[in-house]
């Protein structure tokens, strides 16, 4: 073995104890550091593809980016208007099913036409209010999960009925509603109309199982009192971390207002690059207290050794190689602790994900975890570092001791 | 005649402070090959120091120290580590092994950071040094499993590792017995007349003094007397 490792070996061999706390503390930081990542990036990681799988990549809507001009507002450069009543626009996209037709011909993924609407929904004396959805079953399975959600029922049972519905979980119990039963649906254009329930979902997001019926596009309609109405084009990208740049072509081509699920969460997202701040920076913490054993046990192997540097420095031994035998022992000890801290980390991130939790928001009942092997690596990087950072104050002030000053004390 | 091995001119040592301590002042001497020399003196007069700035383990405040011709004054502090590595060995009155190592280990150290020889061969020749010391089964044992006079014997087999020309010790016999004194008096003076070796020793005892060929007396850091006692062999 080489001498610098021989000695160093021995010196963390002969010191056992010390040698072990120190491991253990660095195993400490790096096992705890290992599960903090894990667990903090992996509920980042869960929050976003539930985002993501329960929104619509990109949401293109009857809203214009830009407000409607008045024929004098475009004629003359300064205009001013009073008393004017707007004309009443007929609310919708234009051609949704020719600008879906031109959308496909670039747009990577699926889309899918709907209605949004409001209706009253009334069952056995009770109202409610809810967000009724008109979908084309054909299409909507390509751009949502509702056909995986489905719990009774499928989206092609919409056509099983003249008017049928399909009723989130929470809200067919709230209105004690079956599959089968018969309620009524009334808009606030006016429109009323008998509906049969012919499923049940449930996603897991209480506000929409608890709020949301799905109707075909035709019934939806109706109840908007507006024959071909569209007023939502919803888009699956195959790369949803793209939906960005593809949002912004698409309103930029067809004027409407298209939104990305970023920009729609831009608040959430942003959010969480504030908490992965907030992360690394406990990590580095934790790591950092965890260096401080390192530096103990090296400062005082230091001290115990004192006369051994003298004696190794009159025999004729460098400086360098009295430095690089106290960093390799830090090293040593950095190495061994980040090695457990694996063990530890992975333990610690198991253990994690077998608990259980209930949030009022959904009912995923175990916590989300991520295994990377980046988090093991970054913990290793930081580990070791720190650890050749606490090993070089002592190695250095090893290297500097007067030999004579050693063995006169000593004589 | 031949090289010098060891040359000090005008060597001067003062430790700083509020108050100025000088520990050797304005010292010349010559070291030849094959010498066997005493330095003594009484407590305090600096024979230590002299001894530490001749193996080049201080730094004269003035004057010059020379190994092999070559002055050591300006030399890096790995130059001057080098120099002790290769050219000089050191015996202190306390053996100074490291703890945790076997005997066999603490005599390869120093062949082990020169790195010129195979593992091996440095393990063959540390036990070879100490088979030739008496040591021979005791090789595998650590230094606080044998008596003051073995260990003080496996400190000279560790400083005849690279075989440097120049054995520089003091007091060696200063914490042994009777016996042991003898017997490592014995070794020192056979370095000298069997290995051809120079061997410097600072003694306080005066009978070994008279043993040895020549005595340096050093009174308050100066040389006070420097002749010979017997014609080298």
């Amino acid at each position: 073995m080489n001498l610098i490792l021989t000695i160093a070996w021995t010196h963390v061999r002969h010191r056992a104890r010390q040698t072990l706390v120190a491991i253990a503390g660095v195993m400490t930081g790096v096992g705890f550091s290992i599960m903090m990542a894990a667990m903090m990036e992996g509920s980042q990681e869960d929050f976003i593809r539930t985002l993501v799988d329960a929104l619509p990549h990109i949401s293109i809507t009857d809203e214009l980016r830009e407000p409607t001009r008045q024929p004098a507002d475009i004629v003359y450069t300064a205009a001013e208007f009073h008393g004017l009543t707007p004309d009443i626009r007929r609310p919708g996209i234009k051609n949704p099913m020719a600008t879906i037709a031109s959308l496909q011909t670039w747009v990577p993924g699926a889309l899918t036409p709907s209605v949004q609407s409001k209706a009253v929904l009334r069952f056995a004396g009770r109202n409610l209010t809810t967000s009724i959805i008109g979908i084309d079953p054909r299409t909507e399975a390509e751009v949502s999960n509702l056909a995986t959600h489905m719990k009774q029922g499928t989206l092609n049972s919409l056509y099983r009925a003249s008017n049928a519905i399909l009723l989130g979980d929470r809200l067919a119990n709230k209105i004690g509603a079956r599959v089968n039963s018969n309620i009524t649906l009334a808009s606030a254009e006016g429109a009323s109309m008998n509906a049969t329930v012919v499923g049940i979902f449930h996603t897991g997001f209480r506000m929409t199982d608890e709020t949301t019926g799905y109707v075909l596009l035709k019934t939806a309609q109706i109840l908007e009192r507006q024959t071909g109405i569209v007023n939502e084009i919803r888009v699956r990208t195959r790369d949803p971390m793209a939906a960005r740049l593809i949002s912004e072509r698409i309103g930029e081509q067809t004027g409407y207002k298209s939104i990305s699920w970023q920009e729609a969460q831009e608040d959430l997202l942003s959010a969480i690059t504030l908490r992965n701040v907030l992360m690394y920076t406990i990590v580095g913490a934790i790591l950092l207290v965890a260096s401080f054993g390192t530096y103990n046990i090296i400062s005082t192997i230091t001290h115990e050794k004192t006369r051994d540097i003298a004696i190794l420095k009159s025999l004729g031994f460098r400086d360098h190689t009295i430095r690089a035998i106290f960093i390799v022992e830090a090293l040593a000890v950095g190495l061994a602790g980040a090695v457990l801290g694996w063990i530890f980390g992975y333990l610690l991130t198991r253990g994690l994900a077998s608990l259980e939790f209930k949030t009022p928001f959904s009912d995923y009942n175990h916590l989300p975890v991520l295994y990377s092997v980046n988090h093991y690596l970054l913990a290793t990087g930081v580990a070791l570092l720190s650890s050749m950072v606490a090993g070089y104050f002592p190695a250095r002030a090893a290297a500097r001791l007067h030999p004579v000053d050693i063995i006169r004390g000593a004589t | 005649m031949s090289e010098a091995l060891i040359e000090a001119r005008a060597v001067t040592k003062v430790l700083g402070g509020i108050v100025p301590v000088t520990l050797v002042q304005d010292i010349d001497l010559i070291i030849m090959p094959r010498e066997f020399i005493a330095i003594t003196g009484p407590s305090g007069s600096g024979k230590s120091s002299l001894l530490y700035l001749l193996g080049l383990l201080d730094i004269p405040t003035s004057g010059e120290v020379l190994i092999d011709g070559i002055s050591t004054s300006r030399m890096t502090e790995d130059a001057r580590a080098e120099v002790r590595l290769t050219r000089l060995g050191f015996v202190f009155q306390f053996h100074f092994l490291l703890p945790e190592f076997s005997i066999t280990e603490n005599v390869a150290l120093p062949m082990r950071a020169l790195g010129k020889l195979p593992p091996r061969a440095i393990i063959a020749r540390a036990e070879e040094l100490l088979e030739s010391f008496g040591l021979g089964d005791h090789r595998h044992k650590t230094p606080d499993q044998l008596s003051g006079g073995q260990r003080q014997r496996v400190a000279v087999a560790r400083a005849l590792a690279n075989d440097p020309p120049v054995i520089l010790a003091d007091e060696p016999t200063g914490s042994l017995d009777s016996v042991s004194t003898a017997q490592v008096f014995g070794i020192l003076r056979d370095l000298v007349a069997l290995r051809g070796k120079t061997v410097v020793a600072v003694t306080h005892d005066l009978d070994l003094a008279a043993q040895m060929h020549r005595r340096i007396h050093v009174v308050d850091g100066r040389l006070a007397n420097d002749h010979a006692v017997t014609a080298p062999a």
